[in-house]
């Protein structure tokens, strides 16, 4: 207890959420040995991290960067065909634990260097612009990989970007990635330890680097540029570092999602554009900037539709108002002004949690 | 050699000559003024002094070293540091963590030793810490380094930027109008403290101000700009009894 | 002949892009904000003629009026409820929000109209002309598209430069807090221009479905994109530039899926947005905005 009041509030703050993270996958795992858990909810446990992962990834780039990207799905789906490429390829080759590993590395890596590739010419443009690129840039990523044709037989791999037949493969080849299809029999290697080790490892990681030298000078970036520059801190250079990262953690997401499930394609719902907007709408609902949060509103929006069956066909809907709301609560002058005269400001509200954290 | 040479700098915004023509020399150690009426081309001067404006032609020399059109980080480098008229800090961040940002270059390691926090993060952290903490203590603002900038009162905001000018210690300190909006016992405070900060950090200081009692007070050169040119140039008493100065200030 | 048969496709498909463009344009040059629910209000404007058309056997003109106003209403609406309260917010806040806003538009449309497409009645009911003696057959629909551009850009633009609440466009989107100062009522010009950019909305998402007749509520989302791409390509903020982006855009697009590959036609798209923004990132047209230190 001394060595954790020794810590300062944002440390503590981790070791709180690395805890409760711990305490939760210790009850859902006896729940699951003890027959409690639906099949339903044991189908969730994996992509729940994943899509927390892409989330804490988006919320480094929207809350530190102060850059909203709207194509952090393609980087999920980057990081997922790449592995699951890796793992189709070399099935039967290399050992189950080690192929893993190795294809999380190298899809995390395909993920960080798409982000970083992509981030060279975005990070010049301002706001606005940069979102529509980088939705572009996931739309263009699904778009490539459905006419993707890869496939591998006695002669070697053969590669085509217009259907099957033009392979020319021997009978007796196996198809990696088949167009719209996409990559089927990938080994499902995600357990719900790995997800869960690798969510808090991902949030080990985003604390770390936003409380060191260089996270620092992220957000000195996005406070005020000008004055940033002013004192010497190269520009350019530290938004790359931390697209880069933002896009790499977002394809360990992709991983986990795309060894959790059988057949893995590129629509609009897991990777384009709808999945994007899902994320940041966990960003956003957790709070900007807080990567906890993001955890917990990706856990809560995904497993209250499930619960409250009925509640699934309006989804997408209350996602959309809740969006607005939040928005219009935090920023419209009149909704200001109402929390102001009933003690819901800001400040308020802070005050509020303080004050609990002391008692 | 001295440590500031300006050769006939010039600046056209489309058809508009904003700046033109401007000659300037700085010594090391001097405290010089840069004054002038609203719009006389003041900031557009330090602009392109720091590199956020390319000068149209003219060349900037510190201590020697060409640095015109350099990028602004660079020129930071160089040794060039500066406030801004409208405060520009980084208001989501500690007291602290500003100047710490100012220290950025001053102490290394890498990107992945912050991450996985290696010994030389915490070594590191800990010395940042100790220099940021005594830049503070010169505005006594030490006792503040866990309140964000934003909620600094106005004249603290002010202090502060100066503060973390300094932590990137610079051979010449560029100060936008550093009494602006403040109460005559504030400004001279600041008098004081800049008087000291010169001082103790052997610095060079370039400052643009309209207070007339804090430029007498303690420039001992002073440019006069009007109309994006040197209207007269020298010892602070003598330009400030120039006929010409004395007709710009007060008309005809 | 296959080569002037895409070029009057392209320059067709261009018409539309350069009509929602504008709806993109003028709001980004006034207010300042990306309505990305812009591409949403379309597919709404085209559900409304549909219903009135194909639902309650309405003559297309009445049809395409009904949308309209309907549509002009709308992009009022959304502004005043959802954009509004948000003037003094953040770029990131107000961004946020229009996404949301088009969101809500297509599940709504979800809720309402289903998912399952429905073919959209063409409201051209000319054939078109056959020249060469019917080599290149030019449809109705194209020429009709074509001409509603060219004519809706003259008449905006004249009306931009002319008229009083033209001049006060001009003036908001040049300096907001400057026109404020000359008692120009800034709240009712960005309103306008709402209106304005809906009302075409509502034209385009028609004309859009005459010759892509397959109706969804993720029908304007795409084109949505790809005219705020096109009023990037133009030169956002200017009129003409939407215009010039839409029909290059509609070129671009409809070259690519014939002589390179139709599926990867929105890619090569994007691949062009792209380019440009790394090129000349204000556009072809447009101007360069510095912040003031």
């Amino acid at each position: 207890m001394n060595l954790y009041k020794k810590l300062n509030k944002s440390t503590q703050k981790l070791v709180r959420t690395v805890a409760v993270l711990i305490v939760l996958f210790i009850v859902v795992s006896i729940m699951d040995s003890t027959g409690n858990l639906t099949s339903l909810m044991k189908g969730l446990l994996v992509p729940v991290c994943a899509y927390s992962l892409v989330a804490v990834g988006l919320n480094l780039c929207v809350g530190y960067l102060g850059e909203l990207s709207l194509g952090h799905a393609g980087f999920m789906c980057v990081g997922a065909f790449t592995s699951a490429l890796f793992s189709r390829a070399f099935q039967e080759v290399i050992p189950d634990v080690p192929r893993f590993i190795l294809a999380l590395i190298l899809g995390t890596i395909m993920a960080a260097l798409f982000g970083f590739l992509i981030a060279i010419p975005v990070l010049r443009l301002l706001g606005d612009y940069l979102a529509i690129v980088t939705l572009a840039f996931g739309e263009i990523i699904k778009n490539v990989i459905n006419v993707l044709y890869v496939g591998v037989d006695s002669k070697g791999v053969h590669f085509s970007m217009k259907d099957q037949m033009s392979l020319n493969m021997d009978f007796d080849g196996k198809m990696l990635i088949n167009g719209p299809q996409g990559i089927t029999g990938t080994p499902r290697q995600s357990t719900f330890l790995i997800a869960m080790l690798l969510l808090i490892l991902a949030l080990i990681v985003t604390h770390n680097f936003v409380h060191s030298r260089t996270g620092r000078a992220v957000m000195a970036i996005r406070d005020n540029q000008i004055a940033a520059e002013t004192v010497g801190l190269p520009v350019t250079k530290y938004k790359l570092v931390a697209f880069t990262l933002s896009a790499a953690i977002a394809g360990v997401g992709g991983v986990l999602y795309a060894h959790n499930i059988n057949s893995l394609t590129a629509t609009t719902n897991n990777f384009g554009y709808n999945m994007s907007i899902m994320i940041l709408v966990y960003v956003v609902l957790g709070g900007i900037g807080n990567f906890s949060g993001s955890v917990i509103a990706a856990v809560v929006l995904t497993m209250l539709p499930e619960l409250l069956r009925g509640l699934s066909t309006y989804r997408m809907l209350i996602y959309s108002i809740v969006l607005i709301a939040l928005m219009l609560f935090n920023w419209a002058p009149g909704i200001l002004k109402w929390r102001e005269a009933h003690g819901l400001s800001a400040a308020a509200i802070m005050g509020r949690f303080k004050k609990k954290e002391v008692q | 050699m001295s440590l500031l040479e300006v050769n006939n700098l010039g600046i056209s915004f489309g058809g508009l000559r904003a700046v033109d023509e401007f000659n300037l020399t700085i010594e090391r150690g001097e405290l010089y003024g840069l004054i002038g009426p609203n719009g006389a081309g003041k900031t557009t001067v330090f602009n392109m002094l720091t590199g956020i404006y390319k000068p149209t032609d003219g060349a900037i020399f510190l201590d020697g070293k060409d640095i015109t059109g350099k990028k602004t980080a660079d020129i930071n480098k160089a040794g060039v540091a500066r406030t801004f008229q409208n405060i520009r800090l980084f208001g989501d961040q500690s007291v602290l963590d500003n100047v710490k940002i100012g220290l950025h270059n001053s102490f290394d390691y890498g990107t992945a030793t912050g991450i996985f926090r290696l010994p030389k993060y915490f070594a590191t952290e800990k010395e940042m810490d100790k220099k940021a903490l005594e830049l503070l203590s010169v505005f006594g603002l030490d006792s503040m380094a866990d309140v964000l900038a934003s909620n600094l009162p106005y004249g603290k905001q002010r202090e502060l930027e100066i503060a973390r000018a300094l932590a990137t210690n610079p051979k010449l300190l560029l100060l936008d109008e550093p009494a602006a909006g403040m109460n005559p016992n504030e400004t001279r405070d600041l008098m004081n403290t800049i008087a000291l900060i010169r001082k103790e950090f052997g610095v060079t200081i370039l400052l643009i101000e309209h207070d007339m009692k804090l430029v007498s007070g303690i420039c001992e050169k002073l440019t006069v700009l009007n109309f994006g040119r040197v209207l007269s140039q020298g010892r602070t008493s003598d330009v400030l009894n120039d006929p010409e100065v004395i007709k710009a200030y007060l008309g005809e | 002949m296959g080569f002037l048969t895409y070029l009057i496709n392209g320059l067709s498909l261009g018409s539309v892009y350069a009509l929602i463009a504008l709806g993109y344009t003028m709001v980004y040059g006034i207010a300042k904000m990306l309505n990305f629910a812009h591409g949403d209000v379309i597919m709404i404007g085209a559900y409304l003629v549909f219903m009135c058309m194909s639902n309650s056997g309405m003559p297309a003109v009445v049809s395409i009026v009904i949308s309209i106003v309907c549509c002009t209403a709308l992009g009022m609406i959304i502004e005043k409820i959802a954009y509004k309260p948000l003037r003094k917010a953040t770029n990131l806040a107000v961004l946020i929000t229009a996404i949301g806003v088009s969101y809500f538009l297509q599940n709504m449309a979800l809720m309402i109209f289903g998912s399952n497409p429905v073919s959209f009645t063409s409201v051209i009911k000319w054939q078109g002309i056959s020249l060469a003696g019917g080599a290149l057959k030019i449809t109705g629909n194209a020429i009709v598209t074509i001409v509603t551009c060219i004519v809706i850009m003259i008449a905006l633009m004249w009306f931009v430069k002319n008229t009083k609440p033209g001049q006060a466009m001009r003036a908001v989107s040049e300096d907001k807090d400057a026109a404020i100062l000359m008692g120009i009522n800034v709240n009712a010009t960005i309103s306008l221009t709402f209106a304005i950019g809906s009302g075409l909305a509502a034209i385009a998402g028609a004309l859009l479905c005459s010759s892509y007749p397959s109706l969804t509520p993720y029908t304007g989302s795409m084109p949505g994109i790809k005219a705020f791409t096109a009023a990037v390509f133009g030169g956002i903020g200017s009129i003409p530039g939407a215009l010039i982006g839409g029909l290059l855009l509609g070129i671009i697009e409809i070259f690519a899926k014939a002589y390179i590959s139709s599926q990867l036609a929105d890619a090569i798209v994007f691949t062009v947005l792209i380019i440009v923004l790394l090129v000349k990132p204000t556009g072809i047209l447009g101007k360069q905005i510095k912040e003031k230190v």
